[in-house]
């Protein structure tokens, strides 16, 4: 099992590897340049000359992206180019605060994805089936964006109940969950966040348990006598795994922080930072932001296969 | 937690009259505070000006009906040597203190235009020297006279020279020496000379000013108890924002919120400001290098339609500047005219006539990008053009608008409205061959000798009359050679909670708010 943990963990350093080139690449192919946020329209080419030396920005590409590989092994991520804040600060700030929202979302979401797919697979083909399946269906295609603003215009605008943007009162400066002036803040993005994986939960869930439901032992338990009680139980710890590797790659779109409904409450987590660096070409903020995100998804999936082989002793001996 | 109730502590203490007045500014974040600003002309409204001086400011007291003019900042009073026009002496302002407490001297002056002028300082920062540089065209060096007084001198004569003196932010060295240079350190400190103090801000989510007390124009302390500033860079969010009372005043919102802000009971105030949604034609390659295309083109803008997309919000653009910039004069203007647009296009000989435009998804000062593109191209389309649009995002468009035409012979025109706030940057850059990008702003490379005669005895006539009477003359010489696609000047929405007061809007892209109150 250790020597299994390890040989993921190092699986982790070619991926992180591999996603740096791909986005350093990337950047560079789209056009725009990174220095445009901190020159005004009308900066001459001889000013460009001197800002982008400055910044190290002249040199060739390869030699760039070894210059911030062998900064990023000792832990320097270098400074952000707009806000001229240190990118790991940037970084760790933003993904906490996506995991503040993520940490409500995610337990609204599995819960009630779980639950909703659980019914209908249960009940496949009934209409109690259909009119889950429908639902996660309506659930999937809403745009979270739009549910957002909706939201915003119910319980902000017209009710005032909850604020409509931001992350804390004015005066603030730091975020206290345990005083409700903070914590009314979370309500509408999470909800909002929550609603995006349900959708697809509810229907991978209601497939793996209808699929389990069809094979031979669970025929099996029943000639045995068991109760349809406790042979739902068989059937819903059997769907698991399958279920637990789609939320696990839920978890980590979370964490990664929806761009859009972190724009829409103006929360700024990890979305709405990718979203400003890339707008900005900030390459640095970029570069950090995303081999953290990445070395998140390859944890996030590394913990969901070592919960998976605790469940299935079949993965294990696989 | 013990900042949390320290924060609600501080805000209760201040809360006399003049209340909290907090604002949704369209940036996507704070502006930088380490002297000239980012985020564009916002960063310049709500930071720049507000916690520093230039030695130029301009005056933003809204009255009148003519467009906001410089008048003495920092310097009070300033003049050029008259037996050579490159010198200027600028005397400097007594008894005015940073924020820190130090003295403001003419050392700090010399000591500024090193930070962000000169490579070889110590205080040199780039990303200063990236934003000021634009302002530092003829900007030869600066010497020290005595401790009230400098003298500057430029590379040519330069009469706008003192326009120029109004972007550049002066920030205290005092405060700086005491970080030992680290921006950064001093982005969370910063001092300045300017009507409000830094308080504190939270990175990405807001900034807090206080009154200083002791600014020097004892008519422009503020008079609200505190400002905060809060970056949404997504409209929809800055009317819930406003109608939720979470901010009492936002920027720009969207021409279809008004009737609903409106219905709330909010204030929606507009003016006309220097600003032109343009577009800048190629005059190298291409239809538009025929002056009868060009003006064509401007002929066959229903611009009251264009009015009708944006609810109103906009006064139809005929010329460079607004009507109400004084050297406006009597240009020749395009009104609708579609057989007139078509029988021009006949003449030339382009039918029909292929042009490809360069325009952005979104950015700073674009207003409704693409809805108004799109009417742009099927009013163009219906006289005989044939405009392909060629839609790219902000900091893409920024790069083609650097390039200038070597860089993209295909393109015919480029969509970035520009701020025409003094004569340089309204007039001279667009037509000026010393302004060939990418040297400066003339992306289309337009160049005729009887222009850049009028440039130089511009830049040369240093008697204000004299020169407005030129300024008329170049403005109506741009109009007649249609040097631009001429579509809508912005009229600067924002929408105020009824409880803002004292307010006036100046036709400027700079507003005061110092004489701002809030009622509980």
């Amino acid at each position: 099992m250790g020597k299994y943990i390890l040989r993921r963990i190092l699986y982790a350093i070619p991926i992180a590897f591999g996603v740096s080139v791909v986005c350093f690449s990337l950047v560079y192919i789209a056009p725009g340049d990174p220095l445009q946020t901190v020159m005004p329209p009308d900066a001459t080419a001889e000013t460009i000359a001197i800002v982008k030396h400055a910044y190290g920005f002249d040199k060739p590409l390869p030699m760039q992206f070894l210059i911030w590989l062998g900064r990023v092994v000792t832990g320097d991520f270098g400074v952000s180019i707009s806000t001229r804040r240190p990118v790991i600060l940037e970084v760790t700030q933003a993904l906490s605060n996506t995991a503040l929202l993520a940490l409500f979302a995610v337990p609204i979401a599995f819960f009630t994805g779980y639950v909703m797919g659980a019914v209908a697979g249960s009940f496949a083909g009934r209409w109690v089936d259909r009119v889950v399946t429908g639902a996660a269906v309506i659930g999937v295609s809403l745009p979270n964006y739009w549910l957002g603003i909706v939201l915003v215009i119910v319980f902000a605008v017209e009710y005032m109940l909850l604020p409509a943007t931001g992350m804390g009162p004015n005066g603030s400066t730091g975020f206290d969950l345990l005083q409700w002036s903070n914590a009314k803040f979370l309500v509408l993005p999470v909800i909002t966040l929550a609603m995006i994986p349900i959708g697809i939960l509810a229907r991978t869930t209601r497939a793996a348990v209808a699929e389990v439901r069809n094979q031979d032992f669970v025929q099996t338990l029943r000639a045995k006598g068991l109760s349809e009680w406790a042979v739902t139980r068989h059937v819903l710890k059997n769907a698991m795994p399958q279920v637990m590797a789609v939320m696990g790659l839920q978890f980590g779109y979370l964490l990664g922080g929806s761009i859009l409904v972190e724009t829409v409450f103006t929360w700024p987590g990890s979305g709405f930072l990718l979203s400003k660096a890339i707008i900005n070409r900030d390459v640095p903020v970029l570069q950090g932001t995303i081999l953290t995100l990445s070395l998140v998804f390859v944890a996030t999936n590394l913990v969901v296969d070592l919960l998976q082989s605790l469940i299935d002793p079949r993965i294990r001996r696989g | 937690m013990f900042a949390i109730v320290t924060g609600i502590a501080a805000a209760g203490t201040a809360a006399q009259a003049g209340g909290t007045l907090i604002v949704g500014m369209t940036a996507g974040d704070l502006p930088i505070t380490t002297g000239n600003p980012d985020q564009g002309f916002e960063g310049y409204r709500f930071v720049g000006y507000n916690l520093y001086d230039s030695l130029v400011l301009w005056d933003l007291s809204g009255a009148g009906d003519k467009a906001a003019e410089i008048k003495p900042g920092l310097a009070a009073s300033w003049q050029v040597d008259e037996a050579d026009t490159k010198r200027w002496t600028f005397t400097l302002r007594e008894g005015v203190k940073w924020h820190d407490g130090c003295p403001f001297t003419a050392d700090d002056v010399v000591w500024n235009f090193g930070y962000g002028g000169d490579e070889k300082a110590p205080q040199f920062n780039p990303a200063q020297f990236a934003q000021a540089r634009a302002y530092l065209g003829t900007y030869a060096g600066v010497e020290k006279i005595d401790d009230h007084k400098v003298a500057f001198t430029t590379k040519v004569p330069d009469a706008l020279f003192p326009y120029m003196m109004s972007y550049v932010l002066m920030i205290s060295p005092c405060r700086a020496k005491e970080v030992k240079y680290d921006w950064t350190a001093y982005a969370d400190k910063p001092s300045g000379t300017g009507p409000y103090k830094f308080d504190k801000a939270v990175p990405h989510q807001r900034m807090e000013f206080v009154p200083n007390t002791d600014y020097w124009d004892k008519a422009r302390v503020p008079q609200q108890d505190r400002l905060v500033l809060v970056p949404m860079p997504e409209a929809s969010t800055r009317t819930a924002a406003l109608l939720s009372g979470q901010v009492n005043w936002i920027e720009a919102p969207s021409p279809d919120a008004i009737e609903r802000l409106k219905s709330a009971g909010m204030k929606i105030v507009t003016r006309v400001y220097p600003h032109s949604w343009s577009y800048q034609l190629n005059f190298v390659k291409g239809p538009f290098t025929d002056k009868r295309v060009r003006q064509a083109a401007n002929y066959a803008l229903n611009r009251e339609d264009m009015k009708d997309l944006l609810n109103g919000l906009m006064l139809e653009q005929y010329a460079t500047v607004p009507p109400s910039t004084p050297y406006y004069g009597k240009p020749l203007l395009y009104k609708y005219d579609p057989d007139k647009a078509k029988s021009l296009l006949k003449e030339s000989g382009c039918l029909p006539c292929k042009v490809t435009f360069a325009i952005s998804t979104s950015g700073s000062g674009q207003m409704q990008s693409l809805p108004m593109n799109e009417l742009v191209k099927s009013q163009l389309d219906a006289t005989g053009f044939d405009v392909t649009l060629q839609s790219m995002d902000w900091n893409a468009l920024l790069q083609v608008g650097r390039g200038g035409v070597d860089a993209s012979p295909d393109i015919n025109a480029i969509n970035i409205s520009r701020a025409s706030q003094d004569p340089f940057n309204a007039l001279i850059r667009h037509v000026w061959t010393g302004a060939w990008a990418p040297k400066g702003a003339n992306w289309g490379h337009f160049s005729n000798p009887a222009v850049d005669k009028l440039v130089d005895s511009i830049l040369g006539e240093f008697d204000t009359t004299k020169r407005l009477a030129l300024l008329t003359q170049l403005h109506e010489a741009m109009n007649e050679e249609a040097a631009m696609i001429f579509v809508a000047h912005d009229l600067n929405p924002r929408g105020l909670s009824p409880k803002v007061r004292g307010f006036v809007q100046a036709q400027s892209w700079f507003q005061d708010l110092t004489p701002v109150s809030v009622e509980p």
